[in-house]
């Protein structure tokens, strides 16, 4: 059933159905009660099948799957590490599961308790003083987390504060955030290695300057070891400091944004708190900050009562709501579930792990692959393609090639720092036998780059789909079924 | 190896120029497209746009990524490559011949502050 590859509407047969129900002697017609206008003029296509078909179906499409618990996941700068299944088992328990948002506080006091104590976690692990849970993703934590940057300088009277300075290797995020909170985009370039250059920084210190947006790890897995230097000039130039939590994995429980002086920053449960994610499942992320900033945090927000309980309030200097309500709560629930079953002292093992993983692929595979930045990195690194350019492969021929050994492809063509960029993140859950199998494979490709390039040149050979048609793709997709039959046609 | 022409004029930023009288032709260097990879898209500015030396004009997708184009030369626009709208990969095919924007240019000595084919070549070594 590898080759399984229909589509639910290809299944369906005219009066097919799934179910059989009693004649309707109650005259339930729901139709009637809906202003004509906004019923639909014909019936919704919908696939007409059995239930087992239906079955079939979805449990075939569901092996071609591939995810982090089919196989290795390096994704860079995505930490597709493991999420443990005792978080799913306590996130659906159905004394939270059935929760409305609507119920009175009273009613739901544990799910206030939960979402108050793992608030206070994320503020120890991260070194800030409050945290909200309320944005549902990482992009949608930035806006937040720039908007109360933007909330405090209007709080000031200060207008002119609207730059915010991005490096130029940060995630395509960073400077979208900052456009959609009505803030300016400035760019600071880089050094060779890949750190922020403070010579190039200097200048751009203004009293227009909103803040900077940094990571730390920084895009290319290193340490950014000016940052205490940066913070200083930012802040004395009456800027604020906001932290990408996209790459907090290696820090956890050793090292505190807090501490480097951000005053914002996010987090992705998804990534470092072991929640599904890449299209498994919603993500999460939490915006925390600096005693000077909470009163800005977005509401509602949840408040510990003098007597013990738990209420829900809102602030009067907050920038507003956010979200519907307080965020993706099961996501909540598998980070704390985390966090309480790793404690205190595994959790500062997580980043060890995964810095040793990234670094033990990294020379095993550098006689190989040309490595541009040399060092110890963090959690994940970028090759730029392979050592040999005179093969011909490239790294998408590279991650394609690595569908047929079954494993995921790294993240490719990120960052744009170099041509040919190849970002490997194995995170800490993976043992040695896999990255031994990883790294065997990849010297295998490296082999076949200068023995069979073509084989490369033209994977995947193995998978249901081969090697598409990228150009045509980008310039004429076919984006539903609709389509795809006009085309076929 | 990547193509450069003797008699065209380089920015930094991977854009050549040749100028014939005060009209600019511009277009992305031989380098860059190799760089980019297969090209889908050209964003380009329309005719009557002024441009900036230095400040972007339009923008290069490829299946890689997306780049700024960056203006060699400050000007109106007074052509562009209706072409590459149809056929972006054009410029993959020979991006000294697919020019991408023609500028009248308002100050003609601004070319000099640009690279020699020589200096070029030294830039895409590095």
């Amino acid at each position: 059933m590898k080759t399984y590859d229909k589509l639910i509407f290809e299944l369906s047969r005219p009066g097919r159905k799934g179910y059989s129900l009693p004649e309707d002697n109650y005259n339930t017609n729901g139709f009637d009660s809906i202003p004509k206008d906004l019923l639909r003029k014909d019936e919704a296509s919908l696939p007409e099948v059995g239930e087992l078909e239906v079955v079939r179906h979805y449990t075939n499409l569901s092996n071609k799957n591939f995810g982090v618990d089919t196989g290795f996941y390096p994704l860079g700068s995505c930490t597709m590490k493991y999420n443990p299944k005792i978080n799913e088992e306590l996130s659906s328990l159905p004394s939270f599961t059935t929760l409305h948002p609507l119920q009175d506080e009273s009613t739901v006091q544990g799910a206030l308790e939960l979402y108050w104590n793992l608030q206070n976690m994320l503020s120890n692990l991260a070194g800030l003083a409050e945290f909200t849970l309320n944005p549902y993703a990482g992009a949608h934590g930035e806006l937040t987390g720039l908007m109360v940057m933007r909330q405090y300088h209007i709080s000031r009277g200060d207008h002119k504060r609207k730059k915010v300075i991005v490096p130029d290797t940060a995630h395509g995020t960073n400077p979208a955030s900052a456009m959609v909170a009505g803030l300016e985009v400035v760019e600071v370039k880089s050094k060779p290695n890949g750190s922020i250059d403070v010579e190039d920084l200097k200048p751009l210190l203004d009293d227009t300057v909103a803040g900077i947006m940094m990571t730390n790890p920084n895009t290319v897995g290193m340490f950014e070891t000016e940052i205490l230097e940066i913070a200083d000039l930012v802040h004395r130039a009456g800027g604020l400091l906001y932290y990408d939590g996209a790459n907090l994995n290696p820090l956890l429980g050793k090292v505190r944004p807090g501490d480097m002086g951000f005053d914002i920053m996010h987090i992705n449960l998804h990534k470092t708190f072991s929640t599904p994610h890449g299209g498994g499942g919603p993500g999460s992320g939490p915006v925390g900050v600096a005693s000077h900033l909470v009163n800005f945090l977005p509401n509602p927000k949840v408040v510990k009562n003098e007597d013990g309980t738990f209420s829900i309030t809102n602030g009067e200097e907050s920038l507003g709501n956010i979200s519907t309500f307080m965020g993706n709560f099961g996501v909540m629930m598998k980070a704390y579930a985390y966090i309480l079953t790793l404690g205190k002292e595994n959790i500062k093992k997580v980043g060890p792990l995964a810095t040793l993983n990234a670094n033990y692929i990294k020379e095993s595979l550098k006689d190989d692959y040309l490595l541009p930045i040399e060092g110890v990195c963090k959690h994940e690194f970028v090759f730029d393609g392979l050592k040999d350019k005179s093969t011909g492969v490239t790294t998408l021929n590279i991650a394609k090639r690595l569908l047929d050994y079954g494993f995921h492809a790294p993240t490719i063509y990120f960052p744009l720092l170099f041509h040919e960029s190849m970002m490997i993140e194995p995170t800490e859950t993976e043992s040695k036998e896999t990255l031994d199998d990883f790294i065997e494979v990849m010297h295998k490709v490296a082999k076949e780059a200068k023995e069979n390039p073509d084989d490369v040149k033209n994977a995947p050979l193995t998978t249901i789909v081969r090697k598409l048609d990228e150009t045509t793709a980008a310039k004429n997709p076919i984006l539903s079924y609709k389509a795809l039959k006009e085309a076929v046609k | 190896m990547s193509k450069i022409l003797d008699d065209l004029r380089y920015a930094d930023s991977h854009e050549w120029v040749k100028l014939e009288g005060d009209i600019a032709t511009i277009g992305i260097t031989d380098y860059a497209q190799h760089a980019l990879g297969n090209i889908v898209y050209v964003d380009m500015p329309e005719v009557g746009d002024e441009v900036t030396q230095g400040e972007d004009f339009g923008a290069v997708e490829s299946v890689k990524a997306a780049s700024d184009l960056i203006s060699p030369v400050s000007g109106e626009v007074v052509e562009i490559n209706e072409a590459l709208e149809d056929e972006p990969e054009l410029v993959n095919q020979d991006a000294f011949a697919n020019w991408i924007m023609k500028v009248k240019v308002s100050d003609p000595s601004e070319i000099e502050s640009l690279l020699d084919a020589a200096a070029y070549a030294k830039i895409c070594e590095e």
